[in-house]
């Protein structure tokens, strides 16, 4: 799989950072060129203009190739994505990093790829054709039905680490990560919270500050 | 650093660089001792541990084999990671929140005060608290720990402040920033807290203790010392007479070598402490070394724990600054009307987006799961640490069916909850969550154990030979030249998190066996 991210350049200088939302840190979408394609999939979509995160990436539009799974199976997983993990707030482009992810999985091996390939088959024939585009309800009674097999685990057990540890879910949930490269919060509100008062000094003594 | 000979007999060879071991080595260092550490892990510092939660996982963690067995809910959340513990120079200092509590006195005494409870294997400390409290007192003064020896507290951040208000509006008393060796001013050449709220990540500003960058480069000075980093033990070797003899290792590249040693002291933590012992079996001692009282690996504890995170209409920002710094000790007595024996901690903590998606509740999807991230800006959290039941079936065992790299039977991790465990952590729940509605909580809920960061008891003290491990001093019972330097040597667990009487052991021990060495005894 190539993922070509675009150097980032809106970037939000160092002091720019907004304490009430959290920093955000750089948003690299995954792109892939459309004259290198050789895989076997593709998805591709676009961040809402006017979003967040459309403010924060040099492209709103995003590709992604896929090595193993196609473009069918790629989406069904999406949406099974979406079911286990649904936000609102997360664009596509999220989800699409867990079809990544899986994706790096099959073509590494054989026995992922069959087991997602039959997943995917399965819930694609559950909603008598295409998952992706079965009514939400639907899609919750079939993921549901499939809880506790090897396919549903691999699915869910991905979903943590492609949906939560990338730049554009700190972004949404409002986590800046790194702080060191930042100094800290001791000059940049690790007590700022306004709507309870203060523990007496005997119990939170003040900041040493040189 | 010091250069040894691999056949210098005269040396004392410390397995581990953590809490026990680094601060032994470095005791003994200073007493004109020349000791030869063997840490399995890497070397990191400061500038190398990165602030992002699954990397720093990558380059922290204990991640070799681990097996899992038990009804306890690690078994099937965390089947191969039975603790978050580490693998590097410094151990678990490394990745330590730093509170750092004095045992009370009763805990000491836990058969004698809990009485006979079923199901559970207590038995009391060879030693009291009024013994240690000199070398409490040096601990303390080595770590920096807040709130002692005339250093202020720390600031308390956010997650404090609403701990703090629903603590007092609940009508607890004691509830303060805690007792912590994080710098809260510059002190022992290392600088104050920067708040960076990545304390599990390795502390990149260096104000929190840890062996790493004070007991290791200290015993370092002295030129009586010697780090080899990447030595993984395989193996104590003894001779006729039943005297430990030196150890055998595998090197950086793979290659075993044997050091040897007049004494060799073990601290690789609860579980690889124990799974050396048995290792190390032979003709003469087929049980494992040290094993003769059966104990070796049993009576694994890990506290009981679990965590509330509750959610408000307002935000908070948990993850700004020091993520322990903040406690309820009200709990922490010992009181049967609450229906259970001993008592717990409730203590700030927070986690990343990362690890709040995995610890959250682990295997938990849908709607509701999303919801609490969606609230992450708006979560407060506590950990909830108390006293858990010795029990002999409790047990680090060597798998027989799983070798690691290097061809060694992995160990296995058995736990079942006391009855006791569980009453006790229902109404830590419940109180943790009286404390957060108290404070104007919209929503709350009880996360279950992560992989247990505080492994002890599995090479125990005990008075008499057949009751444990160790005596005392952490001197093997049946070998005089073998000791258990780490929170293996725990009796029981008491309510408070380990590290400084892991440590306060390690400077007593230090001042034993070199009066011992002296007086030509081993």
């Amino acid at each position: 799989m190539r993922v070509i991210p675009i150097a980032d350049t809106s970037a939000p200088a160092a002091g720019s950072c907004d304490e009430d939302t959290g920093d955000v840190r750089p948003i690299s979408l995954p792109l892939a060129r459309r004259d290198f394609l050789k895989g076997s999939g593709l998805l591709f979509g676009s961040l809402a203009t006017g979003s967040l995160l459309a403010g924060l990436a040099p492209s709103t539009a995003w590709a992604l190739e896929l090595k193993k799974l196609t473009s069918a199976e790629g989406a069904a997983l999406m949406a099974m994505g979406r079911v286990l993990y649904p936000h609102e707030k997360l664009p596509d482009a999220v989800y699409a990093l867990l079809a990544k992810d899986l994706d790096a999985k099959a073509a590494g091996d054989a026995a992922t790829a069959k087991l997602l390939s039959d997943g995917t088959a399965w819930l694609n024939k559950s909603a008598g054709g295409d998952f992706a585009r079965a009514k939400a309800g639907r899609r919750q009674e079939i993921v549901r039905s499939m809880e506790g097999t090897p396919f549903f685990n691999t699915v869910r057990g991905q979903c943590i680490t492609s949906l939560y540890d990338n730049d554009m879910a700190y972004a949404v949930f409002g986590y800046p990560g790194a702080s060191w490269d930042k100094g800290g919060y001791i000059t940049r509100g690790f007590q700022d919270l306004k709507w309870l008062p203060a523990p007496p000094l005997e119990a939170s003594p003040k900041p040493y500050m040189g | 650093m010091a250069k040894f000979d691999h056949s210098d007999d005269s040396v004392v060879v410390v397995i581990g660089s953590g809490a026990g071991g680094g601060t032994l080595a470095n005791e003994l260092c200073q007493k004109g001792i020349k000791v030869v550490v063997l840490e399995a892990g890497k070397q990191q510092s400061n500038a190398s541990f990165i602030n992002d939660e699954w990397k720093s996982f990558a380059q922290l963690a204990w991640l070799d084999t681990r097996t899992t067995s038990g009804t306890w809910r690690i078994a099937k959340d965390f089947a191969g990671l039975p603790a978050w513990i580490c693998k590097t120079v410094g151990g678990t200092t490394t990745h330590w929140a730093g509170a750092s509590l004095r045992f009370q006195e009763h805990e000491f005494r836990a058969k004698t005060v809990y009485g006979e409870l079923k199901g559970a294997n207590l038995l009391d400390w060879p030693v009291t608290l009024k013994e240690l409290e000199p070398y409490y007192a040096k601990a303390e003064n080595k770590m920096g720990v807040t709130r002692t020896n005339g250093i202020p507290g720390l600031p308390g951040n956010n997650n404090f402040k609403v701990m703090y208000n629903g603590a007092t509006r609940v009508g607890y008393k004691e509830v303060h920033t805690g007792n912590m060796a994080i710098n809260s001013q510059p002190r022992d050449d290392r600088g104050r807290c920067m708040q960076l709220g990545f304390c599990f990540q390795g502390c990149k500003s260096g104000a929190k203790w840890s062996t790493l960058y004070t007991e290791i480069p200290k015993a370092e000075a002295t030129g009586n010392f010697e780090l080899r980093t990447e030595s993984h033990v395989s193996r104590i070797e003894h001779n006729p007479a039943g005297k430990v003899t030196g150890v055998v290792y595998f090197d950086k590249d793979g290659k075993e070598q044997r050091q040897k040693a007049r004494i060799v002291c073990v601290a690789g933590n609860s579980i690889e402490t124990p799974r050396l012992l048995l290792l190390s079996a032979s003709n003469m001692f087929k049980d494992g070394l040290a094993n003769s009282s059966g104990q070796v690996g049993r009576n694994y504890m890990r506290h009981m724990t679990g965590s509330v995170y509750a959610a408000f209409k307002d935000s908070v920002h948990m993850y700004r600054g020091t993520t322990m710094a903040g406690i309820v000790r009200d709990e922490a007595v010992h009181n049967p009307a609450r229906g259970f024996a001993g008592g717990y901690e409730m203590e700030t903590l927070s986690l990343g987006v990362p690890f709040m998606a995995a610890f959250l509740n682990p295997g938990g999807w849908g709607p509701d799961f999303a919801w609490w991230m969606d609230h992450y800006t708006h979560l407060a959290g506590m950990w909830l640490v108390g006293e858990d039941m010795p029990r002999a079936t409790n047990r680090v065992t060597l798998n027989t069916s799983v070798k690691d790299q290097w061809g060694n039977y992995v160990p296995n991790v058995h736990f079942d909850d006391h009855d006791n465990d569980i009453a006790m952590r229902n109404h830590a729940f419940t109180q943790g969550e009286r404390v957060y509605q108290a404070a104007g909580a919209i929503r709350t809920f009880r996360t279950p154990p992560y992989p247990s960061t505080h492994n002890l008891g599995t090479s125990r003290m005990s008075a008499r030979a057949q009751d444990g491990v160790v005596n005392k001093w952490g001197q093997t019972h049946d070998i005089p030249n073998l000791f258990v330097s780490d929170g293996s040597q725990f009796t029981t667990g008491g309510s408070e998190n380990p590290t400084l009487t892991i440590v306060t052991l390690a400077i007593r021990q230090a001042d034993y066996i070199a009066e011992q060495m002296k007086q030509r005894a081993i």
